[in-house]
């Protein structure tokens, strides 16, 4: 979101058209209400590491505090440009707005690379030695730059660009087909498809990088977002189906012969490994895993068509960019990269199970003993699921009354 | 090593109670001064809240990679606490940004008024009584025992509550130490000058019963203060700045004003740091958790060091920046 603003403020500077400074001042309004909820939760984070978590920081702690830290300054530089951009416009020079708009956006893809190096320890520990229990000979840096580290902060990286282009195109699409004409929302969606589509387009390459690297890694997890029961060579692709947990199959799927081997080790005849080869009471939550990787793969597939589509448009069929079926598709668009998001982080989550830091701690062995700690989780759900819809109910109330405003300044869009 | 992460870590505790402290005490100021007080309460913190708060996240970040038993310890009995702590966090930023960021002002405004006010004032105060905890040595070393022997009466007591409002007042008078200087009418400005004295001799008053209370448990605070010459030093300081800080109120001498409460609040600090050091978290019938019996290995706590130094490189000429910008440049 903030490169969003950050493009539309350069084109106010670079073109002097009004419609981009209003652009440039709307989106950074949602970056501040976003900017804002995350900067609270990042604190709830950091304490529920803790809260519930206290066995695996204990240890965890020394290991993996390191990307931490540098989060922590990438968040501040962070916090510190955007107090500035979104108050400074008449305070300070306009290279040096224009400059803060863009260190809030390197600071944010940095902060999430940061953070992600911890959750890619927990899938490729590393950096240390675990003799009886305890993590010795620490090398924070070698834990840091784990082997899973640059495929997830990839991947990560491309799906947070997508994901928001694709709900700001959405939401700039619904209110131009219910404003016909209207130059505002029109530069919105091609400002936002422009991110979204090369991202959509890039994900697929990001994700093969993760599946190549997850077959290698954790060849469990990839066993269980394909529900693949027996080691097979050479291994079928499932798409979609029901596993069976029973007789240990998927049922109504489409198998391609032999795509498995190719996309997890680049030979179509290759050996995959499969859930066999783990002890059952090590497995993962095999369905969800399953079903949460189909959905993140059609959410991705679904966006990487309609990013085509765009740029295919973009370069030789201009005028279909402002037809109705298009700006509905990207309606029903809206949601995908967040679904697609989510259901990612089932996958990487749920699929590590039942393992905190794998292969080394179980998580039923890293919570915090203190009892009755279901209440503090419902209670947090609860706050979190009303916030979700205020935030929904504030950003709408904005679109709104942005819109309105712009209409009023320019009658004639 | 250890010196400079616990030198940072006091850094970043004193910029988080007299920034992010004061982010909280806004909301209790406006609880006093009502209506009046929200135009120039937005204002003045809407450019720097968040960055102020991280200071908090900086801390937590310092204890749980250099001193992960001590962060461990503090969130298994003290949860419930710090639990409530970031509901208020939470609400607080929530109810804030809904309240300063919504274009459209209208009825609503209420409710996050209300929520504003309210987690402003529970926040700090919960803050207060886990600070309290960390001093007073009830926390068991295991958790064997009753839920509410465990988790409960390590944080609830006479000495955390008096932490808590001692926490919490602190917070206030800050705010409307800070305020004086917003204030663009000869009105406000009263008002704010008037919570301000208010608030201080109430944080007097808190500061004794802090002591005092410790005396009932027999934590010897006032001993340990004499004890310590750096202690002693602190507080002597902070009670001759007294009569300058009030001569200047009078006179309106904004930068004064500040720059005398910081140093008290600095003095504050200095004197717990002191009087605690080397321990961090006392432990009932146990070895206290000191600097060096729960610090990381020697290599993490380097890498730390180097983390916090280029940070520090690039955080701080930026945040005096955004202050200069926001703060002193009107």
């Amino acid at each position: 979101m903030p490169w969003l603003m950050f493009v539309a403020e350069l084109k106010w500077i670079k073109t002097g058209k009004k419609v981009y400074l209003d652009l440039a001042k709307a989106w950074a309004r949602g970056v501040a209400i976003f900017f804002a909820i995350g900067a609270v939760s990042g604190t709830v984070l950091s304490f529920e590491l803790g809260l519930l978590w206290p066995k695996f920081m204990e240890h965890a702690g020394a290991v993996i505090g390191m990307p931490f830290s540098w989060e922590g300054t990438a968040f501040f530089m962070e916090a510190i440009a955007l107090g500035i951009f979104l108050y400074g416009r008449n305070r300070v020079n306009n290279r040096i707005h224009l400059i803060s708009g863009l260190v809030v956006g390197i600071a944010g893809v940095l902060s999430g690379i940061f953070v992600i190096a911890a959750n890619a320890w927990m899938n490729s520990p590393s950096g240390f030695d675990w003799i009886n229990g305890q993590a010795l000979n620490i090398d924070p840096v070698k834990a840091m730059f784990n082997k899973a580290w640059f495929q997830q902060a990839l991947h990560m990286t491309i799906a947070a660009f997508a994901s928001t282009s694709f709900a700001v195109a959405g939401i700039h699409a619904y209110m131009q087909l219910r404003h016909r004409g209207n130059d505002f929302h029109r530069k919105a969606v091609h400002i936002a498809l422009a991110f979204g589509s090369v991202a959509a387009i890039l994900q697929p390459i990001s994700g093969d990088i993760s599946a190549k690297n997850v077959a290698k890694l954790q060849p469990v997890k990839l066993a269980a977002m394909e529900s693949l029961f027996k080691t097979s060579e050479p291994a079928s692709l499932v798409i979609g189906g029901i596993p069976n947990m029973k007789e240990e199959k998927v049922e109504y799927g489409m198998h391609i012969p032999g795509l498995l081997s190719f996309l997890a080790h680049g030979d179509f005849t290759a050996e995959v490994e499969g859930l066999d080869k783990t002890k059952k009471e090590d497995w993962p939550p095999v369905a969800i895993v399953h079903y949460a990787f189909q959905i993140m793969v059609f959410m991705g597939m679904l966006m990487l068509g309609t990013g085509i589509l765009f740029l295919a448009f973009m370069y030789k069929w201009k005028e279909k960019l402002d037809k109705r079926w298009w700006l509905k598709l990207l309606v029903w668009l809206t949601p995908t990269g967040f679904i697609a998001v989510e259901a990612g982080w089932i996958v990487t989550e749920v699929g590590r199970q039942p393992w905190i830091i794998y292969g080394i701690m179980k998580t039923r062995d890293a919570v915090t003993p203190m009892p009755g700690i279901q209440y503090s989780f419902y209670m947090i759900t609860l706050i979190y699921i009303l916030l979700t819809f205020l935030v929904f109910w504030l950003m709408r109330r904005q679109i709104l009354a942005i819109h309105m405003n712009h209409q009023k300044n320019n009658p004639h869009d | 090593m250890t010196d400079i992460i616990i030198f940072v870590l006091g850094i970043a505790v004193l910029l988080y109670v007299l920034l992010g402290g004061a982010d909280f005490g806004a909301g209790i100021v406006e609880l006093f001064t009502g209506k009046k007080g929200i135009d120039t309460i937005s204002k003045a913190i809407a450019p720097v809240w968040e960055a102020n708060h991280i200071w908090l996240i900086l801390a937590i970040v310092i204890l749980f990679n250099g001193f992960p038993r001590v962060f461990t310890t503090i969130t298994i009995y003290l949860h419930i606490p710090l639990f409530i702590v970031l509901i208020g966090v939470v609400l607080r930023g929530a109810a804030f940004t809904f309240r300063y960021y919504d274009i459209l002002k209208d009825n609503t405004q209420k409710y996050y008024t209300q929520m504003f006010r309210l987690s402003s004032l529970i926040t700090p105060f919960f803050l207060g009584v886990t600070l309290g905890a960390i001093i007073l040595g009830k926390i068991p070393a295991n958790v064997s025992g009753t839920f509410y022997e465990v988790f409960i009466s390590p944080w609830l007591n006479l000495f955390t509550f008096v932490t808590g409002v001692f926490l919490t007042l602190l917070f206030g008078w800050l705010a409307a130490i800070y305020l004086i200087g917003e204030a663009h009418d000869g009105e406000s400005y009263q008002t704010f000058a008037k919570t301000a004295r208010i608030f201080f001799v109430l944080l007097v008053l808190a500061g004794l019963g802090v002591f005092l209370s410790a005396e009932t448990f027999d934590l010897h605070l006032f001993r340990r203060f004499v004890q310590s010459s750096l202690a002693t030093g602190s507080v002597i300081s902070a009670t001759l700045i007294i009569p300058f800080l009030w001569r200047n109120i009078k006179h309106r001498n904004t930068l004064q004003i500040r720059f005398l409460a910081g140093i008290q609040t600095a003095c504050i600090i200095s004197g717990w740091f002191a009087v605690q050091f080397p321990v961090m978290v006392f432990i009932a019938e146990g070895t206290p958790l000191t600097v060096w019996n729960s610090q990381a290995p020697e290599r993490t706590l380097t890498l730390l060091v180097y983390a916090l130094l280029i940070g520090i490189l690039l955080i701080l000429p930026a945040f005096a920046y955004l202050f200069k910008v926001f703060k002193f440049n009107k």
